[in-house]
């Protein structure tokens, strides 16, 4: 476990987003959060188990955890900014009880609200994401070191017993692409790709 | 969509029989196949969620806020799974911003009952201030809801709410 965030690479949300993407290769889940988040999802390659936040800040990793639950042999990802996860610490916490092992939780740290003027967040030089995730019961927590690190921690969420959280350090870069933003199509989309639906 | 629960004496709620309020209310859940119901406790709602626990058939937790209850639900739903969410008014008042960006626009749909604080025989003037919040929120997102104030109602009223939405 990595719990120190200043040996980290600073890294870019789009590239750690892409490698998130070429790794998976059994229709795993995604769900963006809000902004640039699920801006760099859509730039990554739109899939049908992809879900885009439009709103809703704070969210990605409770609408994750119901994925989850609702399909326990589906490996879900969930990509959420920490001034969007600094919105819903407790969800942390309620993850931590359910235990779902299908569950992966990736946190994009650039310490600022980029979207809005890249104001710094409250928690920005003081609060360590890894530290609150591990001290709300969220063992597998860890710092991501570099790209490659990234991605072996992915490689290890993927077959982990228990929820997994990666904080990943990132620039103040915006998100490369822009979603559309039809939120009836976001979702049936969504819900043909977990094969709950199939299309007319 | 919203079922607003009119407060009944903690003296009566605390019997299990089908015939009470929560014996009603969790039998119509699983009717419907609604098996994921988180919740912020409330007094009123305590013996519903305790003999939720003790159901095998219900996955029920307790969540540090409302908003977050609402995502579970709605991201269990489009997995395939039906839930419900149970929270006080106080809860329902921290709602809007979720409703209004994520149930509505996406059209999910969601179940809440609301344990009603604030009416009748209310004490705390900052609960009866954020009662009043509840029913033009709902109405300003076109939100259908029911006010339960009689047992005989009860399953009709939930059972076809949650077949509704």
């Amino acid at each position: 476990m990595n719990t120190d965030a200043r040996n980290t690479k600073v890294m870019n949300r789009f590239d750690v987003t892409s490698r998130l993407i070429a790794k998976l290769e059994h229709e795993e889940a995604v769900i963006g959060g809000i902004g640039n988040t699920n801006f760099d999802l859509w730039a990554a390659g739109h899939r049908p188990q992809n879900f885009y936040m439009l709103g809703s800040m704070g969210l990605a990793f409770p609408i994750a955890l119901g994925v989850a639950l609702a399909q326990p042999d589906r490996r879900v990802f969930a990509l959420e900014g920490d001034g969007s996860l600094l919105m819903q610490l407790g969800a942390l916490s309620t993850i931590a009880a359910l235990k779902p092992k299908n569950l992966t939780m990736i946190v994009m740290d650039n310490g600022i609200y980029q979207i809005t003027g890249a104001q710094p967040t409250p928690a920005a030089n003081v609060a360590d994401i890894v530290a609150i995730a591990t001290g709300s019961g969220l063992t597998n927590s860890a710092w991501a070191a570099d790209e490659e690190d990234f991605e072996r921690l992915v490689e290890e969420a993927m077959s982990a017993g228990e929820p997994s959280l990666i904080a990943v350090r990132i620039d103040d870069k915006s998100g490369v692409g822009a979603t559309r933003r039809d939120p009836v199509q976001i979702r049936e989309r969504f819900m043909h790709g977990l094969g709950v639906r199939e299309p007319l | 969509m919203a079922i607003a629960e009119q407060q009944t004496s903690s003296e009566a709620a605390q019997t299990s029989s089908d015939k009470s309020w929560h014996g009603i209310v969790l039998q119509t859940l699983k009717r419907n196949e609604i098996s994921l119901v988180p919740y912020v406790p409330d007094r009123v709602l305590t013996p519903l969620i305790k003999n939720l626990h003790a159901d095998p058939f219900f996955t029920t937790f307790a969540t540090a806020r409302e908003e977050e209850a609402v995502g579970i639900v709605s991201g269990a739903w489009m997995g395939g799974r039906r839930g419900a969410v149970l929270m006080q008014t106080s809860g329902f008042a921290t709602l809007a911003n979720v409703l209004a960006s994520l149930a509505v626009p996406y059209q999910i749909p969601l179940i809440m009952f609301v344990s009603e604080r604030g009416t009748l025989g209310e004490f705390n003037y900052g609960q009866s201030l954020v009662c009043r919040t509840m029913r033009p929120v709902l109405d300003s997102l076109a939100l259908e809801h029911h006010t339960i104030t009689r047992l005989d109602e009860l399953e009709f009223i939930a059972d076809r709410s949650i077949k509704q939405a």
